[in-house]
């Protein structure tokens, strides 16, 4: 063990939490920039308060289920992998969901398989990553492929709608004129946070994501505490499944294309470190606030899908290169 | 507490999550089934036709993209029943695998076996051109579904659809609606397929053209990638874009599926929208009339029957009994049909 004058232990605890304020107070300040513009650019939709509430909400709705998918790949994240089948597993678990069998079993039985299937194959991530000793890239690149082969498999390549008037009204109910589907974001982001911030789990996550070696001899099942992280990314997609097929009334194997790269997208630039170790689910929100607020942007001004993306390109960039430079003279801080 | 009641209670906890796994595995297992219901188009000519009665043995070979979209599976559906609906014609189907390099190896196979005809959809025309000069330099007369060859001589006989002419029929029924209603300055929104395929710009190239004759053009224009969720998204930001609109065109009506949901879940009906492909759900919402669904353009998948049937009378020799020539034509293109209320019932049988 290194011996250097480590400092208390409340002091790093406060210049984290700044520095993750720091952040998020970036992210939400390019918020109110993507905002600003879209009022200029068109004032006379801003100009209607009935519109821009509405607005709002179309923009947290249309967050909601790569939200939660992304709150998921944050725990892998900072747990040290990567989950590169998210979108693979959303639309096996959409399909398998929504095949002509399980509709029968009503909407109880369509999310109960959604889940399942989405846990299943999380564990079967988890399984091959941690004790197959697959590099995760590697295991979850696996599952990419052969979950959407088994996804086109079950449906027989065609769109499978749901006529399931329950799993359709989740996109359609309103509580408290707040979607349904961005109070289940809601609550995924706080679930997520307090497992992350306030629980042995979310200590052991960012301990075996930062050093699992220094884990393992702090006495962490390693290997198990990785497998569940899968787990709940899996979780998390069967979760994101259901809402996507809710607001489609369909899936089918195609579903949720590169969902993967939105997700560690939105991780990354809300802070969360590709390497482990360190990561903010708040963060995560934001970064997926940001890119539907893009969406939403480039959409009431009619500009073109291509610069959008380069647009977005452009912001990853940015968040990375961002927290690159403040990582570095962080650490030169504390060497000093 | 002892180490003994301690394993005792996690054995049992095992035993307890063992079996939930295994219940759930089962009824999962049981989930998967989804009775297709092959709903192929087949017409094989019934009457006293002279190229009805079975002839020689044609064995045709038979290859297809694997794509998960609706209108591909429809295609090869629709190419093994016509094929089936005759008893001089036997039917060798390939996978054509994932991408043109696999479908390449899989011709080369079905080449060395010599069938009478071979019919395929190319996954990419330009990379599989030499493959069909291949074919026809060894005697087989190669019919090209949909995606064209570069070179005349790779193929003996091409039936495609009308991108252009599907976007062309889109625009004239929304512009002579809108022009009947006396709409002067209309707000037209449009949402087409993958926007970086040939086919999408030629499909939103004749749209425009036709919306231009009537002095008309497209406001908003948001890409989705022809699945539900995509057009679910693309038409949720085009609805946002749009508070006031007249009319709607959405190239797909697989990618319709989620279009019309969230124009649903937008609580909006102040336009009405046009389809594209012409899916059997489509028909029945047109037929319904319940959702602003009022019309769509046909890019019908029954292309691949009327290939096989084609083909048959290649490898037979006969030509179209319509027709004063003696062999079959070498190009045909099919006509994009609008398909509304009034003449649904005729198209019921070709949704797919």
């Amino acid at each position: 063990m290194i011996t250097e004058t480590a400092p208390p232990e409340a002091r790093t605890e406060r210049r984290h939490l700044d520095e993750g304020l720091v952040r998020n107070l970036g992210l939400v300040g390019v918020l109110i920039i993507l905002v600003v513009i879209g009022i200029i650019t068109r004032p006379e939709l801003y100009s209607d308060p009935t519109w821009v509430r509405n607005n709002v909400l179309v923009i947290l709705q249309q967050a909601a289920a790569i939200g939660v998918v992304t709150v998921g790949m944050t725990f892998v994240i900072i747990g040290g992998g990567i989950d590169l089948s998210v979108g693979a597993i959303i639309a096996l678990s959409g399909v398998w969901a929504t095949t002509l069998a399980t509709q029968s079993y009503g909407a109880g039985g369509m999310i109960f398989t959604a889940l399942v299937v989405g846990i299943a194959v999380g564990v079967v991530n988890g399984v091959l990553i941690s004790y197959g000793k697959l590099v995760p890239f590697i295991a979850t690149l696996a599952m990419l492929v052969s979950a959407r082969g088994l996804a086109a498999q079950i449906s027989g390549k065609q769109t499978q709608v749901s006529a399931n008037d329950t799993i359709n009204g989740i996109a359609t109910t309103k509580l408290i004129g707040v979607p349904l589907l961005v109070w289940i974001l809601a609550l995924v982001v706080a679930a997520g946070w307090v497992l992350l911030n306030r629980t042995t789990f979310g200590r052991r996550t960012v301990a075996v994501g930062g050093n699992p070696e220094a884990a393992r001899l702090a006495g962490i099942n390693v290997k198990r505490h990785t497998l569940y992280l899968y787990a709940l990314s899996g979780l998390c997609c069967g979760l994101g499944a259901i809402m996507l097929t809710s607001q489609a009334t369909s899936a089918q194997a195609a579903m949720a294309n590169l969902y993967e790269l939105d997700a560690i997208a939105a991780a990354i630039i809300g802070g969360t470190l590709l390497s482990g170790g360190r990561g903010t689910i708040v963060g995560a929100l934001f970064g997926v606030l940001v890119f539907s607020t893009i969406t939403n942007l480039f959409a009431i001004n009619n500009l073109s899908t291509e610069v959008q993306n380069m647009v977005k390109g452009g912001i990853i960039v940015a968040a990375v290169l961002i927290q690159q430079f403040r990582y570095r003279s962080l650490t030169q801080l504390l060497k000093r | 507490m002892s180490a003994s009641s301690f394993k005792l209670d996690l054995s049992r906890r095992r035993v307890l999550f063992g079996g939930a796994a295994v219940g759930a595995g089962a009824l999962l297992t049981a989930c998967t089934s989804n009775d297709p219901g092959t709903d192929a188009q087949v017409k094989t000519n019934a009457s006293g036709d002279a190229n009805a009665v079975p002839g020689q043995k044609v064995v045709i070979g038979f290859s297809a993209p694997a794509a998960d979209h609706g209108w591909i599976a429809a295609i090869t559906n629709n190419a093994k029943a016509q094929a089936a609906a005759y008893s001089d014609v036997e039917l060798k189907s390939v996978e054509a695998g994932a991408d043109a390099a696999a479908q390449r190896a899989a011709l080369a196979t079905l080449i060395s076996q010599k069938p009478t005809v071979i019919v395929m959809l190319p996954h990419d025309g330009k990379e599989l051109n030499a493959t069909g000069l291949e074919a026809m330099r060894a005697g087989i007369p190669v019919v090209n579904l949909d995606r064209a060859f570069p070179s005349q001589a790779a193929y003996r006989l091409q039936i495609k659809g009308d991108n252009f002419g599907m976007g062309l029929a889109a625009g004239d029924y929304i512009g002579a609606q809108l022009k009947a209603k006396g709409v002067s300055n209309p707000i037209i929104g449009e949402i087409p397929g993958i926007d970086s395929l040939e086919l999408t710009q030629e499909r939103s190239q004749g749209f425009n053209t036709a919306l231009q004759a009537y002095g008309f053009k497209v406001a908003n224009r948001r890409p989705a990638e022809f699945t539900a969720d995509s057009g679910q998204a693309a038409a949720t930001a085009l609805l946002q874009a749009l508070p006031k609109m007249d009319a709607l065109w959405n190239h797909d009506d697989d990618q319709g599926i989620g279009v019309l949901a969230a124009i649903k879940q937008a609580n909006r009906s102040d336009f009405f929208m046009v389809g594209g492909a012409g899916s059997k759900s489509a028909i029945d919402a047109i037929v319904a009339d319940n959702s602003v669904l009022k019309a769509t353009v046909t890019y019908s998948p029954s292309m691949a029957s009327s290939a096989i049937s084609l083909a048959r009378l290649i490898g037979q020799g006969k030509g179209l009994s319509d027709l004063v020539e003696l062999q079959v034509p070498k190009e045909i293109t099919l006509a994009s049909e609008t398909i509304t209320k009034e003449n649904a019932a005729q198209y019921a049988k070709l949704g797919f």
